[in-house]
């Protein structure tokens, strides 16, 4: 057994703690406790669990990365950027004019080309750079008390400056409603018309329970500043799908939004016109506009970063475990020995 | 120790001494009462002359709490903000009203009021015990005089300033009182002063004549009086005021006040007058709030909260200038922010003023640097740690039933980067018992117990030598076998010691004395002499036991106490004193009845630390007048006559037997004095006695000086000095955790020393450089000799050429308070530093306090104060950490103590142990605090770039709230409360592990970077990443894109998975608790997403149902957490794996010996690796068998050639 006890202080508590023992059959998970012995588990990293750890996040990592990367690369994406080419060759010098005369018919036509054949459903967004849906004064402004309870709520203090417009209480109140993205794209292939369906592309949660059913538009847009899109002052805010997906505000000021679903294949080669409504004014900004359409896979849309990350850090680990393999062969340390103790150099 | 003091004292207070026939002095009359200070009037017997100004004196209600109810609000308020950190989160909190704050409000304020709520509960609660304390001794009853001889009960606080009381034995005194009259008739009473300074004899105290007659309740009819005197000041000492009584005047000194808080005994009553009540007594007066103390860590820790500000404070100008550029460039063209209809912060016309304002919002965004929770994390932390220190079993003393007390949480971690220990000697290293164990009487040595010293180093010796066998050549260790079978010997023939009953401070044994044996001893006649002068040449007081009818005695010191005890045992009971006489029961074999005798004192020659001598002369009964005398031995043999030195040479040898084996010495002599040569000298004596004038007390040394001559020795006696249990061993092992420890002690030199040798501070070969100041020379000589003496000392030390020459320093007090002047005192320390004990004698409280503070500003180190005395107070709280023993003398050093121990040797544990975890818990802790919390703000910088520096978060702001108070913090407490690098077991065997508290390898610069720069990495990782993976692309089923709410969760998802696994990197140490804080936390994350998605959307927002909606059907969501979660530890876990594999610290190698049962399987290796694993020293017994085992060598090689023919003897196996 122990010669010392090592401690002088152990001289007098040791006969504590056999009496303690001696009366009570065993100690208690509680005075286990207070005396911190309770029973732990004391990992140590040694090489082989070093080794082991290192190899196997590696071993998960890059199979991971590569599936990631194999979902991220089948699915298909068009980007087409429209909003230089949409402005007719008289007002490419001054675009801003161009878009906030009213007089001016937006129409644009183009045409896209599929590289791939792209399985339905076919997700349509509009993508827009530079614009900062994320600035604080912008996300402020927006009541959702009154996009769920209407003109019952009177208190929109929060829609600053978006908030009254003659007088009179706007609904949906806010610079994000106010902003609300208006260009519309049709599209066709060959002769027909590729149906879009522009349902069931906000939120299921946000549809149920943040836009009221009984909440119509009111007094929207209605002032000498025009911003964006226009509602339709029939239809209930629950319906207007198209505000609820841009009131999701953005994290970053480049980002798309879901415009709707073809849910038609599109075979390779194939020629689709977009028939667009230049509308919204991103011109002021130096904004770009995009069309996009994609595919999506089981991971969603393109991206290959998160597979190169993930085969990156499967790699780095790899290669982290084999130069510490080498070094532990080069540079053996005797693990269980003592050599390197401090007071043994 | 504070012997001299005591001494000196009591001659001021006229007992028994030279001066205690002396009639009550004429010559200095009524004090001129007038001038400032001296304005007190009290009239006695009158309190309602008190009732109202100028003569209404603060009552007698006292109050050592910190608030009131009304003030602790404001006060604990006060206290609170007074930190920086929580004052900028009040502004904080303050502006987040405010349109400014990117928060809401109450994601601010929230955890503000827990932060501080939590510390003013605990503040409160502190306070609310010390209230619950104050009122236990306020509502303490005491008999007053009510009016008309009738005295009836009251509680302290209501009494008043005029009032007469009554207190009977046993109890405190409820305020300062003037003493009137007791249960003696003449009007002495007995005090004892352990609440004032730690003394635990008794003082004695006497009333004026004239108040004598006031010996009972009806007296106090007509009774009054006037007094006039000083006004409340701390001086325990002195006492400056007149008495009228009976339209006469008489002056009052010290020896007529008792004192509140000191406690009446052996009298039956006394009666008092209140002079000073409630806070205006002297106690009270005295008392100081001790000083708050902070750690170094916690101080460090300051510089890295000023970093984290600059850094704060940069990163809102870089965005504060980023928002007004983007504001006054872009923004006009953002038509979708309405910039023409805007307020002052996003006004493109006045970038200045929106660029301030938004300067605000940025600091307070950025607010997550600095770590709101790490003060209050590391409070609760510091709590439990306290606690398991309070309840660790190892630390709780059975005799006493106390355990250790953590008194103040907050110096928990100090406790592990100790550098020096200062130690009181008497009660902390020693039990202030003093055993009678040995004497030398005409030649003969008496007494077969070994001291404990011998004991302990036999002990520690065998068992070393049993360690050292495996490395010893077997030449060597045949030597050592036999040695060891020796002191083998000693340690067995101990053990029946433990089965007799013991007496205290009697530990004698030897049959030739015992039993009245001592009659058929050779010199029978010099042995009763022996013992005769045991029990008459004293100052004490017998006080009879009626349980035992046994005499216990209230002497000045406890070997005064030893003494009578031992003369008891021998059959020479001291029974009785009178003002003249003392009175002796004698046992004589021979006659076997006892016989009582009396013995007149005619003079008492007073024992001062100059004279190191007391002297009484008696007449017997037989009318022969004896001088008896007892000294220290030097100054005894100096005085003997030419007859007398029959036994010199014997009694020297066995007194240094007794001081090698640590024991106190005294010798005993005696003269027989002719009738007429005494009257004569009584004389001269009774000249000195009665002369006014400050040379009085020299004269009366002259005259003593006369009769101390011509003595004849009788013997000695050994006193062993008893050390506290265990306190040798401590020291070793303190020592070889690399503590220093010097020894403080108000004991006179020789004491020190054999205490320095008794705990293995000093040893035999230890080079001793002794300091001692010359008297009775000008101050600038003795102070230039001093200087001398230090540079000597300095140069010898360096030109020393043996690499385990030891020395060890050793000075006086006179000598310190030259040595502490400035321009010496780095000299001094130097020295000191050097030297590998140091002991300090004859030092003063004041000068106590004065060395801790020059080890501690001049090392920069952390020392450490362990005492139990009312002197050791100014040691005590001017060091980093102040230690009380919680002992046998009063509580004052435990109540200016950090923390309390009842034993010295608990302090191994208390160090080596809690000490060395708690500073690596709370180092660690708060590195990984900053990691978090960089790693967390920094995210939010990253995404401000992103939103045009507009002061958006992209978290919500109950996350934030969250993050500090909630799904971080526990864990981070779990580390601060249970990790543990090695168990406690280990920590002792190895003793050098505690040194990388000192070196403060767990935070230093090196380390907070590397976590700073750990925290940054991750930030970026975490930041990144995510919006790469969550960049634009479709997320999830139905193509829709992640949004502000569905990133910044994903993001926190991966900060709280990160962060979570980063600290179970961190730990070594898991039991259930860390895994359930741990994991727990991540699964609390996922539970307030569930719960807050399900809440109304007017509150949750972007939130509502997001995990369940959107993210948990994400396969990028958890790919994303995986893939982040891994890549930030993976430096971090490359880098322990390479540290731990190639450059591995002890505690590493340990955990890894351990984790193979490797101690289990290779016993010896352990063994020897735990032997090695001690800092060098020269200190302890462990250097002790070192240095012997090296003259062995040192020997044996000389004499290599005749022992070559033993090598053959083959040794046993140990």
């Amino acid at each position: 057994m122990e010669v010392d006890g090592a401690s002088t202080s152990n001289g007098g508590a040791s006969t504590s703690n056999g009496r303690a023992n001696g009366g009570r059959s065993r100690r208690t998970a509680f005075d286990l406790f207070k005396q911190q012995q309770l029973p732990a588990c004391k990992p140590v990293l040694t090489p082989v669990w070093v080794i082991t750890a290192f190899m196997l996040i590696g071993s998960i990592f890059i199979p991971l990365g590569l599936v990631t990367l194999h979902a991220s690369r089948s699915v298909v994406e068009i980007v087409y950027r429209y909003d230089a080419e949409c402005v007719p060759k008289a007002f490419r010098g001054n675009k801003v004019s161009y878009i906030k005369n009213g007089s001016i018919p937006k129409n644009c036509y183009r045409s896209l080309k599929v590289h791939k054949h792209m399985k339905a459903p076919i997700y349509i967004y509009y993508q827009l750079d530079n614009y900062y849906q994320n600035h604080r004064r912008y996300i402020k402004s927006r009541s959702d008390q009154q996009l769920l309870h209407g003109h019952a709520h009177y208190d929109t203090s929060s829609c600053q400056p978006e908030e009254y417009n003659n007088g009179l209480p706007i609904v949906p109140c806010g610079l994000i409603a106010w902003s609300l993205f208006n260009d519309t794209f049709t599209f066709i292939r060959g002769r027909a018309e590729l149906k879009v369906n522009r349902k069931n592309i906000a939120w299921e949660s946000d549809r149920d329970h943040k836009f009221g059913k009984k909440v119509y538009p009111i007094n929207f847009q209605n002032g000498t500043l025009i911003g964006g899109a226009k509602l339709d002052p029939d239809i209930p805010l629950h319906d207007q799908e198209d505000l609820i997906v841009w009131m999701r505000t953005s994290a970053l000021p480049s980002f798309r939004k879901l415009y709707g679903r073809i849910e038609e294949d599109l075979e390779a080669d194939d020629v689709v016109f977009v028939t667009l409504m230049n509308n919204y004014n991103t011109y002021s900004f130096g904004g770009k506009k995009k069309l996009v359409l994609s595919t999506t896979g089981w991971l969603g849309g393109k991206n290959d970063f998160l597979g190169a990350a993930c085969i990156f850090v499967g790699s780095s680990s790899i290669i982290l475990s084999i130069v510490f393999m080498l070094l532990h062969v080069k540079y053996r340390r005797n693990y269980r020995g003592t050599s390197y103790l401090s007071w043994n150099w | 120790m504070a012997r001299g003091r005591i001494r000196a004292r009591i001659r001021r207070s006229h007992l028994y001494t030279f001066t205690c026939l002396r009639p009550r002095s004429k010559e200095d009359g009524p004090h001129p009462m007038d001038g400032p200070g001296y304005s007190r009037i009290v009239h006695c017997n009158q309190p309602e002359m008190h009732k109202k100004k100028p003569f209404k004196y603060c009552s007698n209600y006292t109050s050592t709490t910190k608030y009131n109810v009304l003030t602790f609000l404001p006060k604990a308020l006060y206290e609170q903000f007074h930190r920086v950190a929580n004052l900028y989160f009040l502004g904080c909190a303050i502006i987040s009203v405010t349109p400014l704050s990117p928060f809401s409000a109450v994601s601010m304020i929230a955890p503000l009021v827990f932060v501080v709520g939590l510390s003013m509960a605990k503040e409160g609660l502190e306070d609310w015990r010390r209230f619950m304390q104050d009122m236990k001794v306020n509502s303490r009853k005491v008999s007053v005089h009510e009016g008309d001889g009738v005295f009836g009960y009251r509680p302290w606080q209501k009494i008043q300033v005029g009032d007469v009381v009554k207190v009977e034995k046993d109890q405190f005194f409820p305020a300062d009182l003037l003493l009137l009259s007791s249960g003696y008739e003449d009007g002495i009473c007995y005090v004892e002063t352990m609440n004032l300074d730690g003394e635990t004899n008794l003082k004695v105290k006497r009333a004026l004549e004239v108040t004598l007659p006031l010996g009972e309740d009806g007296a106090f009819k007509t009774f009054t009086g006037t007094i006039k005197c000083e006004d409340p000041n701390p001086s325990l000492y002195t006492f400056v005021g007149n008495f009228e009584y009976d339209r006469q005047l008489y002056p009052l000194d010290p020896s007529q006040i008792l004192l509140r808080d000191s406690k009446l005994r052996n009298t039956t009553f006394v009666y008092g007058v209140v002079i000073f009540t409630g806070h205006d007594s002297k106690v009270m007066q005295n008392s100081t709030r001790s000083p708050s103390k902070r750690s170094r860590i916690e101080r460090k820790m300051d510089y890295i909260i000023y970093i984290l500000f600059s850094l704060l404070l940069v990163i809102s100008l870089i965005s504060s200038i980023g928002f007004a550029v983007k504001t006054k460039l872009q923004m006009p063209d953002w038509w979708y922010l309405a910039p023409n209809d805007t307020d002052n912060y996003y006004n493109p016309q006045k970038p200045a003023i929106s660029g301030l304002s938004h300067l605000v919002t940025a600091l307070i965004l950025y607010g997550y640097l600095i770590p709101i929770s790490l003060y209050v994390s590391i409070e609760v932390v510091k709590v439990l740690q306290a606690s398991f220190i309070n309840q660790d079993i190892h630390m709780y003393d059975e005799e006493t039933g106390k355990p250790a007390n953590a008194r103040t949480s907050n110096l928990n971690e100090e406790l592990g980067q100790v550098d020096t220990i200062l130690s009181d000697k008497t009660g902390t290293l020693t039990c202030n018992q003093m055993d009678f164990l040995k004497c030398s009487i005409a030649g003969t040595a008496y007494g077969v117990r070994s001291s404990e010293v011998e004991i302990a180093a036999a002990k520690q010796m065998a068992m070393d030598f049993e360690d050292q066998d495996a490395e010893m050549s077997s030449v060597s260790r045949r030597k050592n076998r036999a040695s060891e079978i020796e002191l083998e010997t000693v340690v067995t023939s101990t053990y029946e010691k433990d089965h007799k009953p013991t007496i205290k401070g009697f530990c004698f044994q030897d049959s030739r004395l015992m039993d009245g044996n001592w009659f058929n001893e050779p010199n029978s006649d010099v042995i009763l002499l022996f013992f005769r002068i045991l029990a008459v040449c004293h100052t004490a007081i017998p006080e009879l036991n009626e349980e035992t009818g046994t005499f216990t005695y209230e002497a000045e010191s406890p070997d005064e106490g030893a003494f009578l005890v031992a003369a008891r045992e021998f059959g020479f009971e001291f029974f009785k004193r009178t003002q003249s006489s003392v009175f002796i029961r004698e046992r004589h074999p021979s006659s076997g009845q006892p016989i009582e005798r009396e013995f007149k004192i005619l003079n008492l020659l007073d024992f001062t630390s100059k004279r190191k001598r007391m002297s009484v002369i008696v007449r017997d009964e037989d009318g022969q007048i004896l001088l008896l005398c007892k000294g220290a031995d030097s100054i005894i043999f100096d005085r003997l006559s030419k007859n007398g030195r029959m036994y010199e040479e014997a009694t020297t040898r066995h007194l240094n037997e007794y001081g090698e084996s640590g024991l106190r010495t005294l010798a005993l002599a005696y003269r027989k004095l002719e009738e007429s040569e005494y009257a004569a000298w009584n004389n001269e004596f009774h000249k000195a006695k009665t002369s006014v004038g400050a040379d009085r007390d020299e004269m009366l040394e002259q005259v003593s000086d006369i009769m101390e001559r011509e003595l004849t020795l009788v013997g000695a006696t050994a006193v062993e000095d008893k050390l506290q249990k265990g306190v040798p061993q401590c020291i070793d092992k303190l020592a070889q955790a690399g503590l220093k420890i010097w020894v403080l002690t108000g004991d006179k030199m020789e004491t020190a020393i054999n205490i320095g040798f008794a705990c293995s501070l000093l040893r035999q070969g230890m080079k001793q450089v002794c300091i001692s100041a010359m008297n009775s020379e000008a101050n600038e000589a003795v102070k230039e000799n001093i200087l001398n003496q230090i540079t000597n000392a300095s140069q010898m030390i360096q030109l020393e050429e043996d690499p385990h020459a030891a020395f060890a320093l050793i000075i006086d007090g006179k000598s310190l308070t030259y040595a502490l002047e400035d321009d010496i005192k780095q000299q001094f320390l130097e020295l000191a530093v050097e030297c590998a004990s140091v002991i300090c004698c004859r030092v003063s409280p004041k000068q106590k306090a004065l060395v801790t503070r020059l080890v501690k500003q001049g090392t920069g180190k952390t020392t450490l104060a362990i005492g139990d005395g009312a002197n050791d107070v100014g040691m005590i709280q001017e060091a980093d950490i102040g230690v009380g023993i919680s002992g046998v003398e009063g509580m004052q050093a435990v109540m200016a103590s950090d923390f309390s121990l009842a034993q010295f040797r608990f302090l191994e544990r208390l160090l080596v142990v809690h000490g060395h975890w708690c500073y690596k818990r709370i180092a660690q802790m708060i590195c990984y605090f900053f990691y978090k919390n960089i790693a967390f703000g920094l995210t939010l910088f990253y995404f401000e770039a992103f939103t045009g520096f507009s002061g958006q978060s992209v978290y919500d702001d109950w996350y934030m709230l969250l993050f500090n108070v909630v799904l971080t913090s526990f864990p981070v407490i779990s580390l601060g409360v249970f990790e543990q690098d090695v168990s406690s077991d280990v920590c002792l065997q190895f003793p050098t592990l505690y040194q990388q508290g000192p070196r403060n390898l767990f935070f230093d610069w090196y380390r907070i970077f590397g976590w700073m720069g750990n925290g940054l990495y991750s930030s970026l990782v975490i930041f990144f990443l995510n919006i790469m993976i969550f960049y634009d692309q479709a997320f999830r089923n139905g193509g829709q894109t992640a949004d502000m709410g569905a990133l910044g969760t994903a993001m926190f998802t991966c900060i709280i998975w990160a962060l979570n696994c980063q600290i179970a990197l961190t730990m070594s140490h898991f039991t259930w608790i860390q895994h359930l804080l741990i994991w727990g936390s991540i699964v609390t994350w996922y539970l307030f997403l569930f719960v807050y998605g399900m809440i109304t959307p007017t509150i949750s927002g972007n939130a509502y149902q997001l995990l369940v909606e959107a993210l948990a059907p994400a396969p990028i969501y958890w790919l994303a957490i995986l893939l982040v979660t891994v890549a930030c530890n993976l430096p971090y876990m490359a880098h322990i794996s390479f540290q731990r594999c190639f450059n591995p610290m002890d505690h590493h190698i340990i955990q890894e010996i351990k984790y193979c049962r490797k101690d289990v399987e290779d016993h010896r290796m352990w063994t020897r690796e735990r032997s090695k694993a001690r800092q060098k020293t020269n200190i302890g017994f462990t250097a002790r068998v070192d240095a012997k085992i090296r003259q062995l060598r040192g020997r044996l090689q000389r004499k290599q050639p005749s022992v070559e023919h033993v090598n053959d003897i083959t040794p046993s196996s140990s």
